[in-house]
């Protein structure tokens, strides 16, 4: 979240699409019926189905699933068409009037540099006209031709209200009325909120879909205000500090890269993230790249990281090639791995295509799993006849089962969707032989570095030099890890108070460089619990720490004017007043400039702007563009017949053949948690399983009537990749939906299905869903695939 | 609870009231349920469990999200799920399902056991366990179908406005666990204003029917509801105008009072008869004499 859960009550519009809060997020929830009730805020859902966030809504539009980028772009149409646009805003804080390339071009779904043999683009064209300074060059008027602005406003041309309801099946009537909600806050004092979560990111096009929507945001100067902001509700406690920590396949702690195979040295990769200013008199923040990506190599390597040997670069891994999930799971499949350690995920269940995941682990050697529980993935190898059909004798994969702690049995921080690093305490002492993952990768490490010792073997160098200096190596401690995140002077041993304080020259250390200021001299930051809220706006100094430096509204810079003057009194975050700045939170800009030097807020750019156009980031387009899912149920894309999908797919040798068609598959299927659960984790815990006893698939009672399938009726779910039985829930809450002169059914399934819990055995979806995902990020497409039903013989 | 708050018990009469000196000593409580803030993600119900430590078994699917199936003695707070199409629109209406705690409660009234439902000063009916004897008069008085008889013991159960909590201070579970702040805990004055300015604001808000569900029927209730369309309650499963059944009203105030006057008639007509007439003494070589009656006698 660029802002915080509390936050959300000085909202005047709150958007629940992608996500569905009031059942994935109940508790913060509780922030949406506050603005609704204390605010006077209107609640607007789009979802394929009407769910538990919708029963609650002012307005609920449906939207066929994977169509988000259409519904959105229409907006921006709309927005701009009827000019309700915070064009100071756009003028000042966006790359509006910045001028593109010549060469850049968008025809029949295909944006210039195209190659249609490796799939992917030459991105060249996607690229600011410079001036001979190297900066890009700018028509503030927004007049010109190749200005971004009115290159948008032509690529959002398509997008009509009919054109959009065609895609999206959302009827005209609705879709004008979310318009026209979400247009309101385009005034100095309305400002809407987007909340979303996995319903955007589980898309073949998932960071498109969020990255529109942060384009209506900054077209109505919402980003960077109170009650606003681009907020991904993260569900996992705790996935906001996994991903802070490195979670994704190529980022390293503090989204710092981990190094191609193109960057041999630490001077390459450097000089390849190391940003340029590209508008003078910029902070450009990541500059100071050097210094975050110096520091951590001190943390990882200690004193064997020295100038002389690039601080340990070489022992760092380098990637020709992204090795997500999905990459590991088709190389298991193809017998290219020979054991595999799976931490803090029930993988058999959770990973799409679970036929080609059950045959993938079976060509293992060895399987690890550290989990609390008893998971499917431990005992994937264990035929459960209707269930988990494997031929038990012929998988000689060994399987470790090294139980571990839950967090009540640890202490440590959990980092919450509002960035927020809450220190807990260990509740209870962890039963039988249970320990906490970081003794038990430690234990791992402390056995590697015997073996090394004794034995020797190939590339012992990283092993030997890894920085372990912990009171008791097999187990350290949270705050010995904690600390070390902070980061500190190498020389003293004091702990930094800010990542300002880090260096490129090996004299600091920090696991972590977000994470600094959260373990100072002071002592632990996370565990503040003072409430006191002065402006009574929800910002909290005192409690826990957020990250970065305790700034708890990024980007504030922007909830002002270049003039340093708040868009709305009633929203000051920070002033300019009496030739200083004054303000509710941390400066997110440097608040010695005065208003003017400062007006770029978006100090994480080389040019201090939001970016309406994507330059060379994302790997489908520099402007958004509406892709069919994979398996389209329309099987076209209305736009452009010849580019269905997004053409920058990542295929793995042989999945072509599991894609299926809307002749063979003739619904639209979705899936998704539901309150009552959380993943498969709960489905182990009784009251969780008294209250939601079993899976089920929802369908609309057209469908139903159709098919002779009844409420409750046992019925059989296929796509092309498996089948299950389930039970139907036949719901008003779904509809069928006329798509581009077809009608299309939408099915639903939860995905908490486990067949070796409390909860009644069953088919997890992920029998049917599709490896295929986001060319960007590898996540899989689950919220948007093809499949058939019928009614089951009991 | 403390044992001289109860106001009310049953299986008595006004020959032998309960105590009364407490009454407006303390205040009358109520629970308020605001249906139009409420999500359905039944923290209530899993908290209502949990702190009465009450597990009901694992069921099965039955074609909705409501689960288990029904209110029973192991589950106190049910969340129910209702499809409802309305002014052009589809409502997904939750409702918190749980005891009323009626002012005036026909489970009280048709209890025939001496004290084994009590009303408290504060408004709360609880159920003695101990002393019911498992005859379901209870159950079939509720116009509100909630206490339920176990199986295991043949007794009833019902919420019991989490009394212990509440004796000393606390607010039920439910309200404690509410995510969206659509359950609260008060005194009944207070949640009544609380109730009538959220219907205000409702109204403002473009819904023109919602009201307040504090059924006249049963003199109110302890727990208040505010609804979306007052003028349907049956969409959210409550009954639309909740009474106590005649037959209650007749046992608790013509056939009791009956009972009690027949009881006294007949001690009335015995001591007549000892007194007139004198005991009946069985003499042993009397026919019908039967030696092991009166074995004490012989020891």
């Amino acid at each position: 979240m660029t802002n915080h859960w509390i936050d959300i009550k000085n909202s005047n519009v709150v958007i629940i699409m992608g996500g569905n809060a009031a059942e994935a997020h109940p508790v913060g929830f509780g922030w949406v019926t506050e603005a609704m009730q204390h605010n006077n805020a209107k609640l607007v859902v789009v979802d394929p189905r009407f769910n538990r966030s919708a029963s609650l809504a002012d307005h609920y539009a449906p939207i066929r699933s994977g169509t988000d980028i259409a519904f959105l772009l229409g907006v921006i149409r709309y927005l701009t068409t009827t000019d309700q646009v915070n064009f100071d805003y756009v003028k000042a804080y966006t790359n509006a009037s910045y001028l593109v390339r010549d060469d850049f071009d968008f025809h029949d779904g295909l944006f210039s540099g195209f190659d249609e043999e490796k799939g992917d683009y030459n991105k060249e064209s996607w690229f600011y006209q410079l001036d001979d300074d190297g900066y890009a060059k700018v028509d503030e008027t927004l007049e010109h031709p190749r200005c971004v602005w009115n290159l948008l406003k032509q690529h959002v041309e398509r997008y009509d209200f009919e054109t959009v309801s065609n895609i999206t099946g959302t009827p005209v009537a609705d879709y004008k009325v979310v318009c026209e909600m979400i247009a309101s806050t385009h005034t100095k004092d309305r400002v809407a909120t987007f909340m979303y979560a996995l319903g955007w990111t589980h898309h073949s096009k998932g960071a498109q879909n969020i990255r529109t929507m942060a384009m209506v945001q900054l077209i109505l100067g919402n980003i960077g205000q109170l009650g606003g902001g681009v907020n991904a509700l993260r569900g996992h406690a705790n996935v906001q500090g996994a991903t802070d920590m490195g979670l994704l396949a190529q980022s390293l702690p503090g989204y710092v890269k981990l190094p191609s195979d193109k960057e041999p040295t630490l001077a390459d990769h450097l000089a390849a993230h190391t940003p340029k200013p590209l508008r003078p008199g910029q902070t450009n923040y990541w500059q100071n790249y050097p210094k975050f990506y110096v520091s951590l190599l001190k943390a990882f390597w200690g004193d064997n990281a020295t100038p002389e040997n690039d601080f340990g670069y070489d022992w760092m891994p380098k990637w020709d090639q992204m090795y997500d999930f999905g990459k590991y799971l088709d190389m298991m499949y193809r017998g290219q791995i020979n054991g595999c350690i799976v931490q803090g995920v029930n993988a058999i269940n959770s990973m799409p295509n679970r036929n080609k995941n059950l045959k993938a682990l079976s060509q293992l050697k060895y399987l690890v799993v550290l989990d609390n529980l008893s998971s499917e993935t431990a005992t994937f190898w264990q035929n459960e006849p209707g269930y988990n059909e494997v031929d038990t004798a012929s998988i000689q994969t060994e399987v470790f089962r090294l139980p571990t702690t839950c967090f009540a049995e640890e202490e440590g921080s959990i980092v919450n969707s509002g960035r927020w690093m809450q220190w807990h305490y260990k509740g209870a002492n962890a039963p039988g032989e249970a320990m906490a993952d970081s003794e038990i990768v430690s234990g791992i490490l402390m056995e590697l570095k015997k073996l090394y010792a004794e034995e020797g073997g190939r590339l012992p160098e990283p092993v030997k030099a890894v920085n372990w200096e912990y009171t008791d190596k097999h187990n350290p401690s949270s705050i010995e890890l904690t600390k070390e995140l902070n980061g500190y002077d190498v020389n003293t041993g004091r702990q930094v108070s800010s990542f300002a304080e880090l260096k490129a020259d090996g004299s600091t250390a920090c696991g972590c460089w977000l994470y600094a200021g959260s373990w100072t001299e002071q002592g632990n930051q996370m565990d503040r619990r003072d409430n006191h809220d002065p402006s009574g706006k929800g910002i909290t100094p005192g409690w826990a720490f957020a990250w970065p430096v305790n700034r708890r509204v990024l980007y504030n810079r922007a909830s002002c004017d270049v003039n340093g003057k708040p868009w709305d009194p009633n929203r000051t975050i920070v002033e300019w007043k009496d030739g200083k700045w004054e303000g509710i939170d941390v400066p997110d800009f440097n608040a010695k400039l005065n208003p003017q030097d400062s007006a770029h807020p978006f100090i994480m750019q080389p040019e201090g702007v939001g970016r309406l156009f994507a330059l060379k980031l994302l790997k489908e387009g520099p402007f958004p563009e509406h892709y069919e899912p994979v398996e389209s149920p329309i099987g076209t894309n209305p736009l452009h017949p010849k580019v269905v999908h997004s053409p920058v797919l990542r295929w793995f040798e042989g999945v072509k053949d599991t894609i299926g068609t809307k002749e063979e598959f003739p619904y639209a299927c979705t899936t998704y948690s539901l309150t009552e659960h959380f993943n498969f984790w709960t489905t182990h815990c009784r009251l969780a399983a008294i209250s939601m006893p079993e899976t089920f698939v929802e369908m609309n009672e057209t469908l139903a009537a159709e098919k002779g399938i009844k409420n409750g009726d046992l019925v059989k779910v296929s796509s092309k990749r498996g089948h299950i039985f389930t039970k139907a829930l036949v719901t008003k809450r779904l509809r069928p939906l006329n798509v581009n002169g077809q009608v299309v059914h939408t099915l639903g399934i939860p995905r908490h299905g486990s067949h070796n819990a409390l909860t009644k055995k069953a088919y997890t979806c992920n029998v049917l869903t599709t490896e295929m995902g986001d060319a960007n990020t590898g996540v899989p497409e689950y919220k948007a695939f093809l499949v058939n039903v019928e009614k089951a013989e009991v | 609870m403390a044992t001289q708050d109860i106001i009310r018990r049953s299986g008595t009469s006004d020959v032998t009231p309960a105590a009364q000196a407490r009454v407006g000593g303390v205040k009358q409580v109520a629970k308020l349920f605001d249906a139009t803030k409420c999500n359905g993600c039944k923290a209530c119900q899993v908290a209502c469990s949990e702190w009465n430590d009450l597990r009901e078994e694992v069921g099965s699917f039955q074609g909705t999200y409501q689960n288990p199936a029904s209110l029973s003695p192991e589950c106190w707070t049910l969340m129910k799920y209702n499809e409802v199409e309305a002014d052009g629109k589809l409502h997904w209406q939750f409702t918190h399902s749980a005891c009323m705690h009626c002012a005036d409660p026909g489970c009280l009234k048709a209890c025939s056991t001496a004290g084994a439902i009590v009303q408290h000063a504060n408004g709360t009916v609880d159920f003695d366990s101990d002393k019911c004897i498992g005859c379901g008069y209870c159950a079939s008085a509720c116009p509100f179908d909630i206490p339920k008889i176990s199986p295991v013991d043949n007794k009833a159960y019902k919420c019991t406005l989490c009394s212990d909590r509440t004796a000393v201070g606390l607010e039920p579970s439910c309200v404690k666990t509410c995510t969206t702040g659509a359950l609260r805990f008060g005194t009944r004055e207070d949640m009544l204003f609380y109730a009538e300015k959220r219907v205000a604001e409702l109204k403002d808000r473009g819904f023109t029917n919602a009201g307040i569900y504090n059924p006249a029927g049963v003199g109110g209730t302890g727990m208040v509801m505010i609804l979306r369309d007052i003028n349907d309650p049956e969409s959210y499963d409550m009954p639309k105008d909740p009474q106590i059944k005649v037959s209650t009203e007749l046992w608790q105030d013509v056939l009791k009072p009956l009972g009690t006057a027949g009881i006294l008639a007949t001690a009335g007509v015995a001591l007549l008869h000892r007194i007139t007439v004198g005991r009946n003494i069985v003499e042993e070589d009397q026919p019908g004499y039967r030696a092991e009656d009166h074995e004490e006698d012989n020891q």
